[in-house]
């Protein structure tokens, strides 16, 4: 633990932690571009130079690692110059574009001019011109603004996991691009948006809406996939006007997927808000609600109630569907369902649909096998959760079903059912990885749920689940769910309206064995296909037997 | 002056082959399987009492440096010698001339220092202007390798030692030792952050060291002749010979091995054949290469050619790249030119130096015709101090530098222009009315 002085101030800071990191132990605040916690260090920039004594010039505080009996200082005139100038500098090619910029009143360059710089330049040359980027219809570029602090780079680079951002050119003609001009082609590109200080990459939807000021915030979750991650929606006058990420560690740390950012549209544009009613020439015509309701009514009262069935849609809300389902159970009808992808879900096990290890539980997981699923179009927080994973250190990853370029390197064993028996009897070298490892890590997906004979055998194992492959670390099995949860919340239970969860069962992944290798995603479930039989087949228990045989001892 | 017999590169002038054959005529490879058998901690304490420092430009002492090496690899990573023979500060050819005609005085170097370090493998990053200086080179490694001195058990010694040639694209920043690294690693030459250094953390993420081609070039001949003999010449802390390579405004422009703190008129007029119309004719001289300030002619007159001497005359030895400019010169025009060149290379990573660079040139375009004010010369010096020493590499310093040294000795000239611009302003404008 170095203990160090900070403005005269002794602090003590974990092993590794940076001289400015040691500064916000300290209480001091020190002005940076480039630097962020969560991407790797730059140091290019320079705003967070500061004085160590001994030292012959200003240090930058980002990169330089804590050490025992260093006397920092952050307010001395050496400082204050350092920090001048560099924000001069910064300035001098910068636009000033203020009033027409869309960072104007969340831009860390206004901010820290107020704070650090200087009222006036002494530059009297012209000012460099960059020409614009076209990144694609998400992220607006004006490349004058840029102050090239590569956070965008490093982010697309390390986090998104997609080498397409860098930097061209050297010295002052230096431009941030995609080398080639193309449109980003991660599902987190818009992040960069947030990322960036200044305004060189903005929202292109977003673009001239409204001023930060103008935003009513309220803090939400988001419900486009099952991750759930932690959003605040700015609002005005009543119209939501965008979605930007809140820091939740154990969900989405602070970044959010371009759907999620971005789907605020379908709230304004192409929106069913009003009932239709199917006249006696078949085609609908719009209608009240009272009318629409009357011939609910109408319909209903005339109908036996076992002929009566329900779905539920997708975006439709935990009290709609509870709602719906007392409606149905007074009517007599047994008949509900919520799914459209054909998924078998045994709602009576918890642990059957829920991601169980939390998504903050892949940072301790040692071994991954993903099983039906693209996590990078499903959940792409969780896949740059996995890829961060990946990344601090050795993990092999294998996947059975959909072949994708998910970010980071995997072992493809196979897409059928085959190839999971084959992993459950040992005969591919990715078994030994499992049995090896200490905290393994199933990721059981939605194209893997919505097997017919997938998830019979996985009600079936309910009633005994094989407990060696769940109960053998932090992680066992978790599983991404689909792109929407409600679907696993009217399946299962109502706590899962918020999205957090999957659908999944427990082990499942490993009895899938002598499965039909079609897909039968779009078939409209029935009722006896969801319930499943609670008793297990001898053949599902041969399944488990094997399954036993490769789980760690 | 340094005798004839003291002389460690025997062949500077190409006039015998730079072959293997002639080269060890010249002494080269003789007994080296001897010098690797002394051991490793004795090849690091010859050079350190050798008074040997970093003929790059920075004149780090080069013995203390190799010592940073770790002594044993326990995780595995092994160590790595890097040459640095990106030269590309203007002004200097020194080692383009080892390249060209002594090679092996190179290649046994490397072997000898990479033994002194623990190195597996040696790099030598060549400049990628310098095509047949390549050649020469990778003819030179290449019948190492048939001889049996470089390679697997290494002139018999049992020690292996591969060397590789690596061309660069044409970057002065490439020849910062990080950005060296990075463009060795097939990555845009940018200097890296340090700490890590690259004795913990460099090529590769392995222990690694880079040195200057004629640091390395003269390792073997202070193994064979002793590190008193190098520390015989010059002054205590500024020992051994050097390479100068004098140009400009003198009558033989040459590249010479002198002693070190040889005093800088007497190297001139002993090897330059003085300055171009007497020494009475000198402007200024630029002595360690483009990147240190200028010294006016009443110190050149008295200065001694080390890196202790230079510092105190705020200058520095560099490259020992001499270039002198006689009264013919205009100096703004010069030092701008300098200005342009290092606003071209900079590589754009951090703010001062990209920013800085750009604005330090323009003024100084406007300066040479004197279409400024008077205190924008204080402005100009001030962004210099904002570049110097805020910087990640030291091209920023570079940058700045030259201009200092300018604004310190040559202000009046600066002032003069600007208030003749201003006059002859004043005149067109009185004759427009």
């Amino acid at each position: 633990m170095p203990k160090l002085t900070v403005n005269g101030t002794e602090v003590e800071v974990p092993p590794g932690a940076t001289v400015l990191q040691a500064c916000e132990v300290a209480g001091v605040e020190i002005p940076r571009f480039c630097y962020h916690e969560r991407l790797s260090i730059a140091g290019n920039c320079r705003m967070c130079l500061v004085e160590q004594e001994k030292a012959p010039k200003p240090i930058a505080s980002c990169a330089m690692p804590a050490a025992d009996n260093m006397v920092i200082k952050t307010d001395t005139p050496l400082v204050r110059k350092a920090r001048k100038g560099v924000m001069e500098f910064l300035l001098i090619n910068h636009p000033l574009d203020c009033p027409i910029c869309d960072q104007g009143g969340e831009c860390d360059l206004q901010d820290q001019a107020m704070a650090y710089g200087f009222d006036r330049s002494r530059y009297q040359e012209n000012k460099r011109a960059v020409p614009d980027k076209d990144l694609g219809p998400l992220v607006k570029t004006s490349m004058n603004r840029c102050i090239h602090c590569t956070r965008c780079v490093r982010f697309a680079t390390e986090v998104a996991g997609v080498e397409e951002m860098g930097a061209v050119f050297r010295g002052e003609h230096m431009e941030i691009s995609t080398y080639v001009e193309k449109s980003l082609s991660s599902e987190l590109s818009a992040n960069i948006i947030d990322l960036c200080p200044v305004g060189a990459l903005t929202s292109k939807p977003y673009a001239f809406v409204a001023r930060p000021w103008e935003l009513r915030k309220t803090e939400s979750v988001d419900v486009m996939d099952a991750v759930g991650s932690s959003i605040r929606v700015d609002s005005r006058s009543g119209e939501v006007l965008r979605v930007l990420p809140r820091v939740n560690e154990a969900v989405n740390e602070e970044w959010i997927s371009d759907k999620t950012r971005f789907a605020i549209d379908g709230l304004r544009r192409q929106r069913l808000d009003r009932p239709y009613v199917r006249g006696a020439d078949g085609k609908l015509a719009p209608a009240s609600w009272d009318e629409a309701l009357a011939a609910v009514a109408r319909k209903l009262s005339a109908t036996i109630g076992s002929r009566v069935a329900a779905i539920a849609g997708d975006q439709a809300d935990c009290e709609a569907m509870a709602a719906l389902k007392d409606l149905m159970a007074a009517l007599g009808s047994p008949n509900i369902d919520c799914r459209q992808d054909g998924a078998r879900l045994d709602p009576s096990c918890a642990a059957g649909w829920r991601f169980n290890t939390g998504i903050s539980g892949i940072d301790r997981c040692d071994a991954l096998l993903l099983v039906g699923t693209n996590p990078r179009w499903e959940a792409p927080i969780v896949n740059a959760r996995i890829r961060k994973r990946w990344l601090a250190g050795r993990l092999p990853v294998a996947a059975i079903g959909p072949q994708h370029d998910l970010a980071y390197k995997f072992e493809y064993l196979g897409a059928g059912p085959q190839t999971l028996a084959d992993l459950v009897d040992g005969k591919l070298a990715f078994a030994q990885e499992m049995r090896d490892a200490k905290a393994p890590m199933i990721i059981l997906g939605q194209g893997a749920l919505a097997r017919a004979p997938m998830a019979r055998r996985s009600s079936r194992w309910r009633a005994a689940p094989p407990r060696r492959w769940a109960s053998s670390g932090t992680a066992g099995t978790a599983s991404t769910s689909s792109t929407r949860p409600p679907r696993a919340s009217a399946a299962s239970s109502s706590a899962s309206c918020r999205g957090r969860a999957g659908a999944t069962c427990r082990g499942s992944s490993m009895a899938a064995r002598g499965g039909r290798s079609t897909s039968c995603g779009s078939r409209p479930p029935t009722r006896s296909t969801w319930r499943g039989s609670a008793r297990p087949s001898s053949s599902t228990r041969a399944t488990m037997e094997t399954a036993a045989r490769i789980a760690p001892t | 002056m340094l005798q004839d017999k003291d002389r460690i590169f025997t062949n500077l002038y190409g006039l015998q082959g730079p072959d293997l054959r002639n080269a060890m005529g010249r002494g080269d490879w003789d007994r080296t399987k001897d010098l690797i058998a002394r051991g490793r901690d004795w090849i690091v304490a010859q050079v350190k009492d050798s008074g040997l420092r970093g003929r790059g430009g920075a004149g780090f002492p080069t013995g203390m440096k190799w010592s940073f090496m770790p002594k044993a690899n326990p995780d595995g990573r092994p160590s790595y010698l890097v040459v640095n023979a990106d030269e590309s500060e203007p002004g200097t050819c020194k080692d383009r001339e080892i390249l060209r005609h002594d090679p092996h005085k190179l290649v046994e170097g490397c072997l000898l220092a990479g033994v002194g370090m623990g190195a597996r493998a040696g790099y030598i990053y060549i400049r990628g202007e310098f095509y047949n200086e390549a050649s020469s080179i990778q003819r030179a490694i290449d019948e190492a390798y048939e001889a049996g001195l470089v390679g697997r058990n290494a002139c018999g010694s049992g020690y292996d030692f591969d060397l590789y040639l690596h061309r660069g694209a044409g970057a002065y920043i490439c020849g910062e030792e990080t950005a060296l690294l990075e463009s060795l690693e097939g990555r845009k030459g940018q200097p890296r952050l340090k700490p890590p250094f690259p004795a913990a953390c460099g090529l590769y993420g392995c222990p690694t060291t880079i040195n200057n081609v004629e640091t390395i070039a003269v390792v073997p001949t202070i193994l064979r002749r002793g590190a008193s003999w190098f520390s015989g010449f010059g002054r205590p802390k500024n020992a051994g010979t050097k390479l100068f390579c004098i140009s400009g405004h003198v009558n033989r422009p040459c590249n010479v091995e002198e002693e070190m703190s040889i005093p800088l008129r007497e190297l001139i007029e002993r090897h330059a054949g003085g300055v171009r119309g007497g020494w009475d004719n000198l402007l200024g001289i630029i002595p360690g290469g483009s990147s240190v300030p200028v010294l006016p002619r009443s110190i050149c007159d008295t200065v001694l050619m080390d890196f202790d001497a230079l510092r105190e005359v705020r200058s520095g030895l560099g490259t020992a790249a001499v270039i002198v400019m006689d009264k013919s010169t205009d100096i703004v025009k010069a030092i701008a030119r300098l200005s342009r060149f290092y606003m071209h290379e900079s590589c754009g990573q951090c703010t001062p130096c990209r920013e800085g660079t750009g604005w330090m040139w323009r003024v100084m375009t406007r300066m040479v015709e004197g279409r400024a004010e008077l205190d924008e010369i204080d402005t100009l010096e001030d962004v210099t101090r904002q570049v110097e020493g805020h910087t990640i590499c030291a091209l920023g310093d570079a940058a700045a530098w030259p201009i200092q040294g300018l604004i310190r000795h040559f202000r009046p000239e600066l002032e003069k222009r600007i208030k003749d611009y201003k006059q002859r302003a004043g005149r067109t404008a009185l004759a427009a009315e």
